[in-house]
Protein backbone atom coordinates (compact mmCIF):
# COMPACT_ATOMS: atom_id res chain seq x y z
CA UNK A 1 0.00 0.00 0.00
CA UNK A 2 2.77 2.18 0.51
CA UNK A 3 4.77 1.63 -2.03
CA UNK A 4 3.14 3.31 -5.29
CA UNK A 5 3.71 1.47 -8.45
CA UNK A 6 2.44 1.19 -11.75
CA UNK A 7 -0.75 -0.78 -10.78
CA UNK A 8 -1.78 2.39 -8.62
CA UNK A 9 -1.77 4.34 -11.31
CA UNK A 10 -3.47 2.21 -13.89
CA UNK A 11 -6.11 1.89 -10.96
CA UNK A 12 -6.91 5.21 -10.39
CA UNK A 13 -6.87 5.32 -14.69
CA UNK A 14 -9.39 2.60 -14.69
CA UNK A 15 -11.75 4.05 -12.44
CA UNK A 16 -11.65 7.52 -14.03
CA UNK A 17 -12.33 5.56 -17.31
CA UNK A 18 -15.61 3.25 -15.52
CA UNK A 19 -16.87 7.13 -14.19
CA UNK A 20 -16.40 8.43 -17.18
CA UNK A 21 -18.58 5.40 -19.17
CA UNK A 22 -21.14 5.64 -16.17
CA UNK A 23 -21.64 9.37 -17.55
CA UNK A 24 -22.39 8.74 -21.00
CA UNK A 25 -24.29 5.45 -20.06
CA UNK A 26 -26.60 6.71 -17.09
CA UNK A 27 -27.13 10.81 -18.33
CA UNK A 28 -29.75 11.03 -20.41
CA UNK A 29 -30.60 14.91 -19.94
CA UNK A 30 -27.48 16.96 -20.75
CA UNK A 31 -25.11 16.56 -23.74
CA UNK A 32 -22.41 18.82 -22.58
CA UNK A 33 -22.18 16.52 -19.47
CA UNK A 34 -21.47 13.51 -21.97
CA UNK A 35 -18.93 15.47 -23.94
CA UNK A 36 -17.21 15.96 -20.06
CA UNK A 37 -17.50 12.16 -19.83
CA UNK A 38 -15.64 11.80 -22.77
CA UNK A 39 -13.55 14.39 -21.59
CA UNK A 40 -12.46 12.01 -18.33
CA UNK A 41 -12.15 9.38 -20.63
CA UNK A 42 -9.57 11.00 -22.72
CA UNK A 43 -7.94 12.04 -19.06
CA UNK A 44 -7.80 7.84 -18.52
CA UNK A 45 -6.27 7.09 -21.09
CA UNK A 46 -3.32 9.60 -20.98
CA UNK A 47 -3.14 8.62 -17.17
CA UNK A 48 -2.41 4.96 -18.06
CA UNK A 49 0.53 6.50 -21.23
CA UNK A 50 1.99 8.87 -18.59
CA UNK A 51 2.02 5.79 -15.59
CA UNK A 52 3.37 3.57 -18.51
CA UNK A 53 6.19 5.89 -19.77
CA UNK A 54 7.05 6.63 -16.32
CA UNK A 55 7.37 3.13 -14.87
CA UNK A 56 8.95 1.47 -17.81
CA UNK A 57 11.21 4.43 -18.47
CA UNK A 58 10.18 5.13 -22.16
CA UNK A 59 9.62 8.53 -23.36
CA UNK A 60 7.15 7.76 -26.58
CA UNK A 61 3.97 7.18 -23.88
CA UNK A 62 4.32 11.41 -23.07
CA UNK A 63 4.56 11.88 -26.79
CA UNK A 64 1.97 10.04 -27.54
CA UNK A 65 -0.44 11.97 -24.71
CA UNK A 66 0.37 15.09 -26.06
CA UNK A 67 -1.10 14.02 -29.06
CA UNK A 68 -4.25 12.97 -27.39
CA UNK A 69 -4.38 15.89 -25.56
CA UNK A 70 -4.37 18.00 -28.95
CA UNK A 71 -7.31 15.69 -30.66
CA UNK A 72 -8.97 16.02 -26.91
CA UNK A 73 -9.00 19.72 -27.15
CA UNK A 74 -10.18 19.45 -31.44
CA UNK A 75 -13.01 17.41 -30.45
CA UNK A 76 -14.14 19.42 -27.40
CA UNK A 77 -13.85 22.65 -29.56
CA UNK A 78 -15.87 20.60 -32.82
CA UNK A 79 -18.50 19.47 -30.31
CA UNK A 80 -19.26 22.76 -28.78
CA UNK A 81 -20.03 24.30 -31.83
CA UNK A 82 -22.27 21.55 -33.14
CA UNK A 83 -24.45 21.98 -29.95
CA UNK A 84 -24.33 25.76 -30.28
CA UNK A 85 -25.58 25.25 -33.66
CA UNK A 86 -28.02 22.79 -32.72
CA UNK A 87 -29.37 24.95 -30.20
CA UNK A 88 -29.67 28.18 -32.48
CA UNK A 89 -31.85 25.86 -35.10
CA UNK A 90 -34.08 23.80 -32.50
CA UNK A 91 -33.50 25.80 -29.49
CA UNK A 92 -33.12 22.98 -27.26
CA UNK A 93 -30.61 19.90 -26.74
CA UNK A 94 -32.08 17.91 -24.48
CA UNK A 95 -30.99 14.26 -25.12
CA UNK A 96 -34.32 12.59 -25.11
CA UNK A 97 -35.67 15.28 -27.49
CA UNK A 98 -32.99 15.46 -29.88
CA UNK A 99 -34.67 12.76 -32.47
CA UNK A 100 -35.39 13.89 -35.30
CA UNK A 101 -33.15 11.11 -37.13
CA UNK A 102 -35.10 8.66 -35.48
CA UNK A 103 -37.85 9.10 -39.02
CA UNK B 1 8.35 7.05 -0.04
CA UNK B 2 5.75 8.01 2.83
CA UNK B 3 5.16 11.21 1.37
CA UNK B 4 4.64 10.28 -2.32
CA UNK B 5 1.88 7.60 -1.18
CA UNK B 6 0.67 10.25 0.53
CA UNK B 7 0.40 12.57 -2.11
CA UNK B 8 -0.67 9.94 -4.82
CA UNK B 9 -3.87 8.52 -2.46
CA UNK B 10 -4.78 12.87 -1.71
CA UNK B 11 -4.70 13.16 -5.25
CA UNK B 12 -6.25 10.62 -6.85
CA UNK B 13 -9.16 10.73 -3.94
CA UNK B 14 -10.01 14.67 -4.98
CA UNK B 15 -9.76 13.11 -8.71
CA UNK B 16 -12.16 10.22 -8.42
CA UNK B 17 -14.72 11.98 -5.77
CA UNK B 18 -14.76 15.35 -8.74
CA UNK B 19 -15.27 12.86 -11.46
CA UNK B 20 -17.99 11.25 -9.59
CA UNK B 21 -19.73 14.99 -9.32
CA UNK B 22 -18.62 15.36 -12.50
CA UNK B 23 -21.33 13.00 -13.34
CA UNK B 24 -24.12 13.14 -10.95
CA UNK B 25 -24.38 17.18 -10.18
CA UNK B 26 -27.73 19.11 -10.86
CA UNK B 27 -26.18 22.08 -11.88
CA UNK B 28 -24.03 21.68 -15.43
CA UNK B 29 -21.84 24.93 -14.13
CA UNK B 30 -20.97 23.02 -10.73
CA UNK B 31 -20.13 19.97 -13.49
CA UNK B 32 -17.90 22.01 -15.14
CA UNK B 33 -16.16 23.24 -11.85
CA UNK B 34 -15.71 19.67 -10.70
CA UNK B 35 -13.80 18.92 -14.03
CA UNK B 36 -11.47 21.75 -13.66
CA UNK B 37 -10.67 19.88 -10.18
CA UNK B 38 -10.26 16.57 -11.63
CA UNK B 39 -7.83 18.35 -14.37
CA UNK B 40 -5.90 19.96 -11.79
CA UNK B 41 -5.65 17.02 -9.88
CA UNK B 42 -4.18 15.13 -12.24
CA UNK B 43 -2.05 17.72 -13.51
CA UNK B 44 -0.66 17.60 -9.99
CA UNK B 45 0.18 13.71 -10.06
CA UNK B 46 1.76 13.89 -13.55
CA UNK B 47 4.01 16.53 -11.87
CA UNK B 48 4.38 14.19 -9.14
CA UNK B 49 5.73 11.38 -11.11
CA UNK B 50 8.04 13.38 -12.94
CA UNK B 51 6.02 14.18 -16.65
CA UNK B 52 6.31 17.75 -15.36
CA UNK B 53 6.07 19.13 -18.88
CA UNK B 54 2.97 16.98 -19.75
CA UNK B 55 1.24 18.19 -16.04
CA UNK B 56 1.71 22.24 -17.06
CA UNK B 57 0.70 21.88 -20.86
CA UNK B 58 -2.51 19.76 -19.19
CA UNK B 59 -3.15 22.97 -16.74
CA UNK B 60 -2.68 25.14 -19.64
CA UNK B 61 -4.70 22.95 -22.00
CA UNK B 62 -7.34 21.78 -20.47
CA UNK B 63 -8.45 24.17 -17.51
CA UNK B 64 -7.44 27.10 -19.51
CA UNK B 65 -9.09 26.59 -23.01
CA UNK B 66 -10.99 23.33 -22.80
CA UNK B 67 -12.94 24.10 -19.44
CA UNK B 68 -13.34 27.41 -20.07
CA UNK B 69 -14.80 26.95 -23.53
CA UNK B 70 -17.08 24.15 -21.82
CA UNK B 71 -18.19 27.72 -19.15
CA UNK B 72 -18.42 29.54 -21.97
CA UNK B 73 -20.87 27.77 -23.40
CA UNK B 74 -23.03 26.36 -20.82
CA UNK B 75 -23.33 29.93 -19.60
CA UNK B 76 -24.49 31.10 -23.41
CA UNK B 77 -26.85 28.75 -23.76
CA UNK B 78 -28.24 28.82 -20.38
CA UNK B 79 -28.70 25.22 -19.56
CA UNK B 80 -27.94 25.66 -16.32
CA UNK B 81 -31.51 25.93 -14.94
CA UNK B 82 -31.98 22.41 -16.89
CA UNK B 83 -31.48 20.04 -14.44
CA UNK B 84 -29.39 17.31 -14.85
CA UNK B 85 -31.53 14.39 -13.41
CA UNK B 86 -30.81 11.43 -14.52
CA UNK B 87 -31.33 9.32 -11.13
CA UNK B 88 -34.55 10.72 -10.25
CA UNK B 89 -36.14 10.97 -13.76
CA UNK B 90 -39.11 8.65 -13.45
CA UNK B 91 -40.33 7.20 -17.24
CA UNK B 92 -36.68 7.01 -18.34
CA UNK B 93 -35.10 5.00 -15.58
CA UNK B 94 -35.06 1.79 -17.55
CA UNK B 95 -31.32 2.33 -18.75
CA UNK B 96 -30.12 2.68 -15.41
CA UNK B 97 -29.78 -0.88 -14.05
CA UNK B 98 -28.29 -2.01 -17.48
CA UNK B 99 -26.05 0.92 -17.88
CA UNK B 100 -24.16 0.01 -14.26
CA UNK B 101 -24.15 -3.69 -15.12
CA UNK B 102 -22.19 -2.57 -18.03
CA UNK B 103 -20.16 0.12 -16.26
CA UNK B 104 -19.26 -2.93 -13.52
CA UNK B 105 -18.40 -5.27 -15.86
CA UNK B 106 -16.29 -2.98 -17.76
CA UNK B 107 -14.54 -1.68 -14.57
CA UNK B 108 -13.63 -5.67 -13.65
CA UNK B 109 -12.28 -6.20 -16.75
CA UNK B 110 -10.11 -3.40 -16.45
CA UNK B 111 -9.09 -4.21 -12.90
CA UNK B 112 -8.87 -7.88 -14.50
CA UNK B 113 -6.12 -7.00 -16.88
CA UNK B 114 -4.53 -4.72 -14.44
CA UNK B 115 -4.18 -7.40 -12.09
CA UNK B 116 -2.80 -10.25 -14.47
CA UNK B 117 -0.41 -7.63 -16.12
CA UNK B 118 3.35 -8.57 -16.46
CA UNK B 119 6.03 -7.45 -19.35
CA UNK B 120 9.44 -9.44 -19.74
CA UNK B 121 12.57 -7.73 -17.83
CA UNK B 122 14.53 -7.61 -21.22
CA UNK B 123 11.17 -5.45 -22.95
CA UNK B 124 12.55 -1.72 -21.42
CA UNK B 125 16.72 -2.63 -22.96
CA UNK B 126 15.21 -2.88 -26.22
CA UNK B 127 13.28 0.12 -26.11
CA UNK B 128 14.80 2.96 -28.25
CA UNK B 129 13.35 6.35 -26.23
CA UNK B 130 15.03 5.93 -22.80
CA UNK B 131 13.58 8.64 -20.05
CA UNK B 132 17.38 10.38 -19.33
CA UNK B 133 18.20 11.70 -16.38
CA UNK B 134 20.35 13.73 -16.75
CA UNK B 135 18.56 16.37 -18.64
CA UNK B 136 14.84 17.76 -17.89
CA UNK B 137 11.78 16.51 -19.12
CA UNK B 138 10.78 19.17 -21.30
CA UNK B 139 14.29 19.30 -22.40
CA UNK B 140 14.33 15.32 -23.49
CA UNK B 141 10.39 15.83 -24.70
CA UNK B 142 11.91 18.57 -27.07
CA UNK B 143 14.86 15.87 -28.87
CA UNK B 144 12.35 13.50 -29.35
CA UNK B 145 9.39 15.71 -30.58
CA UNK B 146 10.81 17.87 -33.71
CA UNK B 147 13.29 15.13 -34.74
CA UNK B 148 11.48 11.65 -34.76
CA UNK B 149 7.65 12.46 -34.33
CA UNK B 150 8.18 15.70 -36.16
CA UNK B 151 5.47 14.18 -39.15
CA UNK B 152 2.96 13.36 -36.00
CA UNK B 153 3.48 16.88 -34.77
CA UNK B 154 2.80 18.53 -38.10
CA UNK B 155 -0.12 16.59 -38.51
CA UNK B 156 -1.59 17.13 -35.08
CA UNK B 157 -1.27 21.22 -36.13
CA UNK B 158 -3.60 20.19 -39.10
CA UNK B 159 -5.62 18.44 -36.94
CA UNK B 160 -5.96 21.56 -34.93
CA UNK B 161 -6.75 23.73 -37.68
CA UNK B 162 -9.04 21.76 -39.32
CA UNK B 163 -11.04 21.77 -35.80
CA UNK B 164 -10.56 25.82 -35.46
CA UNK B 165 -12.16 26.47 -39.40
CA UNK B 166 -14.89 23.86 -38.24
CA UNK B 167 -15.95 25.54 -35.50
CA UNK B 168 -16.21 29.02 -36.86
CA UNK B 169 -17.50 27.46 -39.71
CA UNK B 170 -20.52 26.02 -38.15
CA UNK B 171 -21.03 28.76 -35.45
CA UNK B 172 -20.96 31.60 -38.32
CA UNK B 173 -24.12 33.46 -39.05
CA UNK B 174 -24.72 36.33 -41.26
CA UNK B 175 -27.95 38.45 -39.73
CA UNK B 176 -30.11 40.59 -42.36
CA UNK B 177 -30.20 43.72 -41.45
CA UNK B 178 -27.08 44.16 -39.54
CA UNK B 179 -25.33 47.47 -41.07
CA UNK B 180 -21.32 46.53 -41.47
CA UNK B 181 -18.63 48.19 -42.92
CA UNK B 182 -18.27 47.15 -46.42
CA UNK B 183 -15.07 47.21 -47.93
CA UNK B 184 -14.99 47.15 -51.04
CA UNK B 185 -17.76 49.78 -51.63
CA UNK B 186 -15.37 52.48 -49.88
CA UNK B 187 -13.10 51.88 -51.51
CA UNK B 188 -14.36 51.63 -55.20
CA UNK B 189 -16.05 54.85 -54.74
CA UNK B 190 -14.76 57.41 -56.99
CA UNK B 191 -14.62 61.76 -56.83
CA UNK B 192 -17.36 61.57 -59.35
CA UNK B 193 -20.20 60.01 -57.12
CA UNK B 194 -20.22 62.05 -54.39
CA UNK B 195 -19.34 65.42 -55.39
CA UNK B 196 -21.06 67.48 -58.02
CA UNK B 197 -20.28 70.45 -58.95
CA UNK B 198 -22.70 73.33 -59.68
CA UNK B 199 -22.59 76.45 -61.33
CA UNK B 200 -24.24 79.30 -59.87
CA UNK B 201 -26.12 81.74 -61.17
CA UNK B 202 -25.76 85.69 -59.91
CA UNK B 203 -28.13 86.81 -57.58
CA UNK B 204 -29.97 83.23 -57.27
CA UNK B 205 -29.25 80.64 -54.40
CA UNK B 206 -28.31 76.88 -54.89
CA UNK B 207 -31.59 74.52 -54.46
CA UNK B 208 -30.25 71.60 -53.15
CA UNK B 209 -32.41 68.52 -53.87
CA UNK B 210 -32.60 66.47 -50.89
Amino acid sequence: MIDIGLGHYLTLGAIIFTVGIVGIFLNRKNIIVILMSIELILLAVNINLVAFSIFLNDLSGQIFTLFILTVAAAEAAIGLAIIVVYYRNSSTIDVEKINSLKG
Amino acid sequence: MLAHSIFFYTFSLIAIISAVMVTVSKNTVHSVFFLILDFISISCLFIMIGAEFLGMIMLIVYVGAVAVLFLFVVMMLNVAQQKNQWFSAQESSKHIPLGIIISVIIFFELIIVIGGWKYKPDLVTAMSLTIDKDISNTHSIGHVLYTDYIHIFQLSGMILLVAMIGAIVLTFRQRPGVKRQSYFSQISRERSDSVEMIEVEKNKGVIVDD
